[in-house]
């Protein structure tokens, strides 16, 4: 195993955490404001992959109008799941959310099926990102430097709106006390769908990066990437966003180092041990890396 | 400036205001004294718009030259933004948040930036600690000065009209001493304060007037001195003997 | 307590089901029979996940993963001695020259399934609301992929097929009736109060003296064993077993039938079950000849939605119809629904 490989492994897991970054991130910001773990996100990492494909392929757009589109359309995703589903669901128990998102997920997936069935479709991005670019041992195509930078800039961008602006204050204010925010006049209702909007946005722009990384998507493409985001927002402790992009390259090195490095027999048991990794998570270390005192993981 | 009348209002399948009526003049420092579960709590969430009234009226005359508008039905965000500004129990500081962000927080809904600063500078003068404390995490303040920031905060919004709810609730004497002091302060600025206290020693001694609530009707009201020598308040709640 | 009428209310409602069984048996086809097996096995499900979600409170989703090690269990017992050399080359010699008749395999199978409960129960059930049902979604997944990677003994991701076709409507309403019997009896006894106790205030249940842990894990348990048993009926009416057949969908079915009828009441979850694996059935075909796989799904989600935010303690609440319940407690259970 030369230093090359393991300098590629590392490459590579920053690639795909950047992705479980993007859309950790949306669940840790729903968590933290509503205490809603809402396994649909995932979900709106599939549509947004699709929206790309029909944008892209369908419409034939420039590529710039196309992500701009899909960062709109993923906020409208996101808005619309919390008006129609969560809204009218606020105070009732956690779990009962979280049924209502599982069942949303479920809906969705189907939905999916049913009017995209569920044969792959194959995805191609325009030919520059393809171009391979090698920088020492190290080699990468356009579209993996592109995914980088790409969730590097929305990250900082998202970090400097939740600390500087008003609506960042508000977001972090509700999340603390709902009831004392509205004392404060923050309007809750805007707030909470602002966190829908910027989640919902961010995981359809990871959509777009998994269709280009991957070149093949279908309308169940949502659920592990959803789940292993799940993990790292969990990993980086919930309702955290700085944790949360740590859970996200912590999560893909993880796998890379995973799959690249143990005998091909054990990624069979991949998915079993993401969630065995979940489950000892939540007992021995529920706060996670950056959360703050749990109230009712363990 | 704030007419309460025969309010009645239900917490989920409770029935804790049954018609209460009360009067705050502009200018005033009102108390409301009375048990646990008496309703001092909804009246000042039914009055923010966090409860909705079965029945009753609330009208708030901000000032002299506006005319009086009824507060059922309005949003809390409207409320707030007509200088009814509520400080609630337990004191609801953002903890994540440091001391200056809890402070803008108060300000949410104003857009005079000049003004916010200079109201900032204010605030920081009157409390010198939360000033020298602005950029700490608010979790990691004292309990005083969590209930000053609370205050501040408040008073971030620009009040005409001040709730407070509990100000001296976990505090040392003395500390309930300091915060007291400044409510006549901010009173003599020109707030008008709504003050429900446990502590009815201290609220009857800063207020002009009190009303003591019983299990969701006004058992009695007046000016705080005459509210200090009934008989049956000291026995209840001055731990007086008669 | 019960009355004599109630308990022949009981007996009668019984026995009447046994005569629907005989009539079925003499004049309807054998599809529309194991449609009603299926009907049967999800009234287990249903009314056993309620004992351990609706009575104690706890949100499990692990029900498949508790039916799979007893579907496994019970088809390895009675798979035939002669070909279990040859497809299951990794089992030990003296199960691979065991086979047990149908009802041993059920209950030994639901045992396992029971084990198993324990072993994941006791760390698990520490966690609380949506951690718990994450935790227990995260064990289905977890068991579907041993199965899938121990070939020697399960055949891995292809399954097991040609089983015997052992299971009839006779063994899956002897286990109904088992099933409602035991829900009736936990809920009723002190054990169901301590679990609704903890269900609804789990401070003061625990000041009361109730053990927290070992209370929830006999819940689950209970459940599993059911649900074990359940599946060794499912594989047997199925004739054929797959890791597949135990997933995420299938816990999302139950879960929907029980929050539907409301947790707590058993005879919620009855009708929802019955009510909603008709359905499923019934959508079926019509997805199949028109050619719209997931409209059932879809269709399902919606309900559940639309329940959890309009009506979320289900059809029933906790309660038992008035006429069902033991009389003096019929208050105490009434008002919990609340």
């Amino acid at each position: 195993m030369s230093g090359g490989y393991i300098l590629q492994q590392l490459v590579n897991g920053l690639i795909l955490g950047s992705m479980y970054a993007l859309i950790a991130i949306g669940f840790t910001m729903i968590y933290g404001i509503i205490r809603l773990i809402n396994f649909a996100h995932g979900d709106v990492v599939m549509i947004g992959s699709f929206m790309t494909l029909a944008f892209l392929q369908a419409l034939g757009w420039p590529f710039y109008l196309v992500a701009l589109a899909v960062m709109v359309g993923g906020a409208l995703v996101g808005v619309a799941i919390e008006r129609s589903v969560f809204r009218p669901m606020r105070g009732a128990p956690q779990v009962t959310g979280f049924i209502a998102s599982l069942a949303l997920s479920i809906m969705i997936q189907n939905m999916g099926i049913l009017l995209l069935t569920a044969q792959p479709r194959n995805f191609s991005f325009p030919d520059i990102f393809q171009q391979v670019i090698t920088l020492g041992a190290v080699s990468f195509r356009m579209v993996d430097l592109v995914i980088m930078l790409t969730a590097w800039i929305l990250m900082i961008g998202l970090i400097l709106l939740v600390k500087m602006t008003r609506l960042g204050v508000g977001m972090r204010a509700t999340a603390e006390n709902l009831e004392v925010a509205r004392l404060m006049g923050i309007n809750i209702n805007r707030t909470i769908m602002a966190t829908f909007a910027i989640g919902g946005s961010l995981a359809a722009t990871a959509g777009l990066m998994y269709g280009g990384k991957f070149g093949q998507i279908d309308p169940l493409l949502g659920f592990v990437p959803g789940l292993k985001s799940f993990v790292a927002a969990v990993v980086g402790g919930v309702g955290s966003i700085a944790g949360a992009i740590c859970g996200g390259y912590i999560i893909g090195m993880a796998e890379v180092l995973f799959v690249g490095f143990l005998p091909p027999i054990y990624s069979a048991y991949r998915d079993a041990f993401v969630f065995g990794l979940l489950i000892l998570i939540l007992l021995f270390m529920p706060n996670g890396l950056f959360g703050k005192k749990s109230e009712d993981r363990a | 400036m704030l007419k309460i009348e025969d309010l009645h209002v239900y917490r989920g399948r409770t029935y804790v205001l049954k018609g209460i009526s009360m009067e705050i003049a502009q200018g005033e420092v009102v108390a409301l004294i009375g048990a646990n579960g008496a309703g001092k709590t909804t009246t000042l969430k039914t009055i923010s718009g966090l409860l909705p009234m079965k029945q009753g009226s609330i009208s708030y005359k901000p000032d002299r030259t506006v005319q009086s508008s009824s507060l059922a039905g309005t949003g809390v965000e409207d409320i707030v933004r007509l200088g009814i500004c509520h400080c609630p129990e337990g004191r609801g500081i953002f903890a994540g948040l440091s001391t200056a962000e809890n402070l803008m927080a108060g300000a949410y809904l104003r857009r005079d930036k000049a003004a916010i600063q200079e109201d900032y500078q204010r605030v920081c003068k009157l409390f010198p600690i939360l000033g020298e404390r602005r950029k700490q995490v608010a979790g990691s303040l004292s309990g005083g000065e969590q209930a000053m920031l609370a205050i501040a905060r408040a008073l971030m919004g620009r009040p005409k009209l001040l709730l407070l709810d509990e100000p001296s609730l976990g505090l040392a004497p003395l500390v309930v001493a300091t915060i007291f002091e400044m409510l006549a302060e901010i009173n003599q600025q020109g707030i008008t304060i709504l003050l429900v206290e446990q502590n009815a020693v201290m609220a009857l001694e800063l207020a002009h007037r009190a009303y003591v609530l019983e299990t969701g009707t006004v058992a009695l009201s007046g000016p705080s001195r005459e509210i200090a020598s009934d008989d049956r308040v000291r026995k209840a709640y001055l731990g007086g003997r008669t | 307590m019960y009355t004599l009428s109630q308990r022949l209310v009981f007996i009668g409602l019984a026995l009447a089901g046994g005569l629907l069984i005989l009539l079925m048996r003499q004049f309807l086809n054998d599809y529309i029979l194991s449609i009603a097996g299926f009907v049967g096995i999800y009234v287990i499900l249903a009314v056993s996940l309620n004992i351990t979600n609706g009575f104690t409170g706890l949100f499990s989703l692990g029900h498949p993963a508790f039916m799979a090690i007893g579907g496994y269990t019970c088809a390895i017992l009675t798979f035939p001695v002669q070909r279990k050399g040859y497809f299951l080359s990794g089992l030990p010699d003296w199960l691979a020259g065991t086979e047990l008749s149908f009802f041993p395999a059920l209950l030994i199978g639901g045992l396992f399934a029971a084990l198993g409960s324990l072993l994941i129960g006791l760390p698990v059930l520490r966690l609380r609301g949506h951690y718990l049902a994450v935790a227990t979604l995260g064990v289905i997944i977890i068991v579907q992929v041993l199965i899938t990677n121990m070939g020697g003994i399960t055949r891995g991701p292809l399954g097991l097929n040609g089983l015997p076709t052992l299971t009839n409507l006779w063994w899956v309403y002897l286990w109904v009736l088992i099933t409602l019997y035991l829900g009736w009896k936990l809920k009723f006894s002190s054990f169901g109060r301590s679990m609704l106790a903890i269900r609804e205030d789990e401070m003061a249940a625990d000041c009361l003296g109730i053990n927290l842990l070992r209370t929830r894990v006999q819940a689950l348990m209970v459940g599993a064993f059911l649900a074990g048993v359940a599946g060794g009926l499912w594989a047997h009416l199925v004739t054929a077993i797959t890791p597949k057949s135990f997933s995420l969908i299938l816990a999302f079915t139950i879960v929907v039938m029980v929050v539907v009828g409301g947790s707590g009441s058993i005879t919620g979850s009855l009708l929802a079950a019955v009510i909603f694996s008709m359905l499923t059935e019934a959508f079926r075909p019509l997805e199949e000849s028109l050619n719209v796989y997931g409209i059932g799904e879809i269709v399902l989600s919606l309900i559940l939605i639309l329940i959890l935010i309009y009506r979320p303690i289900g059809l029933f609440g906790t309660s038992e119809p008035g006429w069902l319940s033991p009389g003096k407690r019929k208050s105490l259970s009434g008002t919990a629904g609340d």
